[in-house]
């Protein structure tokens, strides 16, 4: 099995995919209890399909760089969802299921019409399962996906304190004169680059997993918000390399093998957390 | 001059008016109870004032040297804090924020403020322990902790007591008359009459007839003998 593992390992598309991988979900888990606590766990499902429908008309149009539709209509999608949480008059959960079957539906009947490739359906398949295409990554895709997640990393660093305080308690947040909006703004933009980039991995059904999983499992275990998101970070890398490595070596498929080992990790973590009654840390 | 000047507020959703031409001031070290029944507006007088939501007329002025974001807040708990997984600690820091401007982290002077408030709620041995966890009255006292790191003068109280038991009750009201003796202006939203006329020195009635003025001349007003009886007839009731 080492010897098999070593042999792809020589393959630089390989090696990308797991960095890629990697990368993609150790942001995406950082995001991820934040969303849960706020009640939008269902926000990745939403805006994925949302990048669906823009990949679908990308695709129409034949852009060539898809990224730059793909990107500000996600960005904007998730400004709008979580800015509706507070005085719209279609609740969250509402709105976010309202565009996500509405670009999912626009998205398909799109490609449809138009589609000038002889596989629709295996072209449909992929984008909503994830494809071979984080097996076929470009250098340069990989070093935009570094930058990205370099970004991200060092963005949510930086406000950690401050998304903990907006988090736990808005209304505080806002009345001792941190800008609420603000920071909600950058958890939207934020969350919408993440997706964008893991649509790649996992497909845009299934990028809930990688945003709620490794946050729930954590929650499981831990109650104090430091260690909840270092652990949900770890465990989501962790599952991630579980998940490339073991689809590389049983040729499963890649997406939802680490979805599998995140779901089998949840399953640990909460039979652990009943056990053990919660650890404090 | 006084630490907040309301004048000729107009409270309000839309263009819908709740209340209108509300005058009040509140001095440095009062200890004032905001009273009325429900749907009065208490709340959003209470949102105006910490300037969560834009009055629809009418001025709120600071003055001792008060900055709007500097008044303590204890909000009613939210349904998201009921499962919330934060240490005792990491919510009272977080109320050190407002201090921190941009700057990413925590200094020792906001770890020391918090360590301090902490130990003034006597909360100091629940440091590590999960939040969602406590009792009630220790849940209050966490969040009185981190309203004292936002601020040194004002302290915004929204119903504290609600859901304690009566001993609980009494501690907590006991903690919010200890923190006005050593100079802390109280600003209590309350549905507590009887507390409220205990406690407070100052009384502002809100409703149909409005009456602010010191706990003394409220006893003696109209508003304030027929709100007091309605509340003591509904209390009977209750038994």
């Amino acid at each position: 099995m080492i010897d098999k593992l070593v042999l792809y390992f020589q393959y630089p598309f390989v090696r990308y995919a797991v960095i890629v991988g990697v990368l993609i979900a150790l942001c995406s888990s950082l995001l991820g209890v934040t969303l849960v606590l706020k009640r939008f766990s269902f926000i990745g499902d939403g805006l994925s399909h949302v990048a669906f429908g823009a990949m679908s008309v990308a695709a129409v149009l034949s852009l060539t760089n898809e990224m730059i539709l793909i990107l500000p209509v996600t960005v904007v999608s998730a400004v709008l969802l979580l800015r509706s949480g507070q005085h719209t008059r279609i609740k969250g959960d509402a709105a976010i299921a309202m565009i996500s079957v509405g670009a999912l539906a626009f998205g398909y009947l799109l490609m449809n019409l138009f589609s000038t490739s002889s596989n629709l359906s295996g072209d449909v398949c992929s984008t909503l399962f994830g494809s071979t295409s984080i097996l076929t990554l470009t250098k340069n895709e990989v070093i935009l996906c570094v930058v990205l997640s370099i970004a991200v990393v060092l963005i949510f660093v930086l406000l950690y304190n401050k998304i903990f305080a907006v988090t736990f308690d808005e209304d505080f947040a806002k009345a001792t004169g941190i800008r609420a909006d603000r920071y909600n703004l950058i958890i939207a933009v934020i969350i919408a680059v993440i997706i964008v980039l893991a649509m790649n991995l996992v497909g845009s059904l299934l990028i809930s997993a990688l945003v709620i999983f490794p946050a729930l499992s954590a929650m499981r275990l831990f109650k104090n918000f430091k260690y909840v998101t270092v652990f949900s970070a770890i465990l989501s890398v962790i599952c991630a390399l579980m998940g490339i490595l073991i689809s590389i070596l049983s040729g499963t498929p890649v997406g939802s093998t680490i979805v599998a080992v995140d779901v089998l990790a949840f399953f640990i973590c909460y039979v652990a957390g009943r056990v053990k009654g919660g650890v404090i840390g | 001059m006084a630490l907040i000047t309301v004048t000729d507020l107009v409270l309000g959703y839309d263009s819908q008016i709740i209340l209108s031409d509300l005058n009040f001031k509140i001095d440095q070290g009062d200890y004032l109870c905001i009273v009325g029944e429900n749907g009065s507006g208490k709340t959003t007088l209470m949102k105006t004032l910490l300037n969560l939501k834009d009055p629809l007329g009418g001025r709120i002025v600071t003055g001792d040297g008060l900055r709007r974001n500097e008044i303590g807040y204890l909000p009613q708990q939210t349904a998201i804090q009921k499962d919330f997984p934060a240490s005792v600690w990491e919510i009272v820091l977080s109320g050190c924020q407002s201090r921190c401007g941009l700057r990413p982290f925590y200094g020792k002077e906001e770890r020391k403020l918090a360590e301090e408030n902490m130990e003034r709620m006597e909360i100091k041995e629940l440091a590590g322990r999960c939040y969602a966890d406590l009792s009630g009255g220790q849940q209050q006292r966490v969040l009185l902790a981190r309203a004292l790191c936002a601020t040194r003068k004002v302290l915004l109280l929204d119903e504290p007591v609600a859901g304690l038991d009566p001993m609980v009750t009494s501690q907590m009201y006991d903690l919010i008359a200890k923190l006005n003796k050593e100079g802390i202006t109280i600003i209590m939203i309350s549905h507590d009459i009887s507390a409220a006329l205990r406690y407070a020195d100052h009384i502002l009635h809100i409703g149909d007839k409005v009456f602010f003025g010191t706990k003394d001349e409220y006893l003696h007003s109209e508003p304030g003998r027929f709100f007091i009886e309605q509340q003591k007839g509904e209390n009977k009731d209750d038994r």
